[in-house]
């Protein structure tokens, strides 16, 4: 291999075998620690090194042993750990899998990050560092948090496992389904932050979270190829990344669904996408809100033109999704699907319904301004998107708010097309922060 | 590995008759299963006494040391092999108590 590829394989190397290194390192000496530490130190010598030795012949081999190695050393170095290190073993079972399992420690390692006995920004950081390879400085980044502060996290969260005894281990079938939820619950808060910054202080949509919780996700998939909310999730996120470059304009706001430009959209992730939804179909097995939320991005993408979008499927596809989630966040996207099909008037009768769950949610605001800027009453309408600007977070939303409200004064009202202010929809991760995806 | 589950209560106080046969009955399953250590059920807060030796005197104070809306009525110490099984036990038990409880590994 040429000098010229070292770096090349070395990124690829670090993408490909991070959490394999780790969760090898972690079954074999039990300790999250230990593991973590040898793997930045045998990804550490790879840098080091390769470009003098040339890449060897399988990265990931070399990538283990070196770190087996530097574990041992440790391991040797701290002598007094000997028996008192066998006590603070995580625990795992080395029973034989039922036949048909998947026995990948990289499964494992997932679940252990994720447990529930964690706190979520625990979850969220200690993923997207034993499993995702990121680096604490890159994770404080991610989140707007000091380095020393998300150092503290991931030690604590560390610390809890040891002590309370997480094991290391892949829930049974019983426990999988909501377990798994969790899971895909960390992995969809990772790219929602990425889909719509919460902050004015970074970027409004954040391509390096979005990627990195595809990727994370495209892993999880590989590893339980079966499992339909994971394909859900992964076809959600891959339809919503491939509208992506058409969601913000030049000047940086957001635009909306109905008005974006569907020549820029990511052809092969919506054929991607199109393509789980499809699988998922197929399973003839009861979707959950993942796998409708996929099949309701899967309609909206299916349109060429926003005027062919099947709005009648949309509306059914969020009674189905109300019926698993009944909360408010999941009426709201109805009502703004049931707008096209029935009319604004009806759709402002249902959301208005929802005030007192909402009131303190932007979208709600940005809802019913769009609504009743339909129907003409340009005065609430303006007094609406008000509300929804005292609300929003996001600069690229604040910016489409501020130009839709402007536009109330010298529009003409009727024959504009309808405005999409965003689909499909959910996921609470913040505490006030309902998030919505679509756009 | 032994971990404590406190059961926590915010003002029902003491466990009712229907309570109390519920709890029999899972104490019996976590001793027919190997998971009993021990526990108890705990007089009201109002019934504690607070007693700081540290001094050159012996300092006795009526009530308990933290005023709260939510306080500790019982707990139980059971032997699991892990939290997962921990956690499993004390969601049964806190069904049949009808309170939340909190789970904590010893050191």
């Amino acid at each position: 291999m040429s000098a010229v590829d070292v770096p090349e394989a070395t990124t690829q190397a670090h993408r490909e075998e991070w959490a394999r290194v780790v969760a090898a390192l972690t079954r074999r000496f039990g300790d999250l620690d230990i593991a973590e530490e040898a793997a930045a130190e045998a990804f550490a010598s790879a840098v080091e090194r390769w470009p003098a030795d040339g890449v060897p012949p399988n990265p990931g081999a070399w990538l283990t042993i070196t770190a087996n190695r530097k574990a041992i050393d440790r391991i040797r170095r701290e002598n007094k750990r000997g028996d008192k290190q066998k006590e603070a073993q995580l625990v795992f079972d080395d029973q034989p899998q039922p036949p048909g399992a998947i026995d990948d420690d990289r499964l494992r390692l997932i679940f252990t990050c994720c447990h529930p006995a964690l706190a979520m920004d625990a979850r969220v950081a200690l993923t997207l560092r034993m499993v995702g390879g990121l680096t604490m400085p890159e994770i404080a980044r991610a989140f707007l948090v000091q380095e020393a502060a998300m150092g503290q996290r991931i030690t604590r969260a560390k610390a809890k496992i040891k002590a309370a005894r997480i094991p290391y281990r892949v829930p049974s079938a019983e426990d999988l389904p909501q377990r798994m939820s969790g899971v895909l619950a960390v992995l969809y808060l990772v790219f929602n932050e990425g889909y719509l910054a919460t902050g004015p202080d970074t970027g409004p949509i954040r391509p390096d979270l979005t990627a990195e919780a595809i990727r994370l996700t495209r892993l999880l998939h590989a590893l339980v190829p079966g499992d339909g909310e994971v394909a859900g999730l992964l076809a959600l996120m891959v339809l919503t990344e491939a509208r992506r470059a058409a969601r913000v304009s030049p000047s940086g706001d957001l635009v909306a669904l109905d008005e974006q430009d569907r020549g820029k959209w990511d052809a092969a992730l919506i054929a991607e996408g199109h393509r789980l939804v499809r699988e998922r179909l197929a399973a003839r097995v009861a979707p959950g809100r993942y796998q409708v939320l996929a099949a309701i991005n899967a309609v909206h993408t299916s349109a060429r033109d926003v005027r062919d979008t099947d709005w009648s499927q949309i509306v059914a596809l969020y009674d189905q999704l109300a019926r698993l989630d009944p909360s408010p966040i999941v009426a709201l996207n109805r009502a703004i699907a049931l707008a096209e099909l029935d009319g604004p008037e009806v759709a402002l009768a249902a959301v208005d319904g929802l005030e007192d769950r909402l009131a303190g949610y932007h979208a709600f605001h940005a809802t019913r301004a769009d609504l009743l800027r339909r129907l003409g009453r340009t005065p609430e309408s303006r007094a609406a998107y008000d509300s929804a600007m005292a609300l929003a977070g996001n600069t690229a939303e604040t910016a489409y708010l501020t130009r839709r409200r402007d536009q109330l004064g010298y529009l003409p009202r009727a024959p504009k097309p309808p405005m999409l202010h965003e689909t499909p929809a959910i996921a609470r991760p913040r505490a006030n922060g309902a998030r919505r995806l679509g756009a | 590995m032994q971990y404590l589950v406190s059961v926590i209560d915010d003002g029902a106080g003491l466990a009712t008759d229907s309570e109390a046969v519920a709890i029999d009955a899972f104490n019996d399953r976590l001793k027919a299963d190997g998971h009993w250590v021990f526990a108890g059920g705990l007089g009201l807060p109002s019934t504690a006494t607070v007693i700081d030796s540290r001094g050159a005197e012996a300092i006795i104070t009526d009530g308990p040391f933290i005023e709260s809306k939510e306080y500790l009525i019982g707990f139980w110490i059971i032997e699991a092999a892990d939290l997962d099984v921990a956690l499993k036990l004390a969601a049964d038990g806190s069904k049949q108590c009808n309170r939340k409880v909190e789970v904590r590994p010893f050191l």
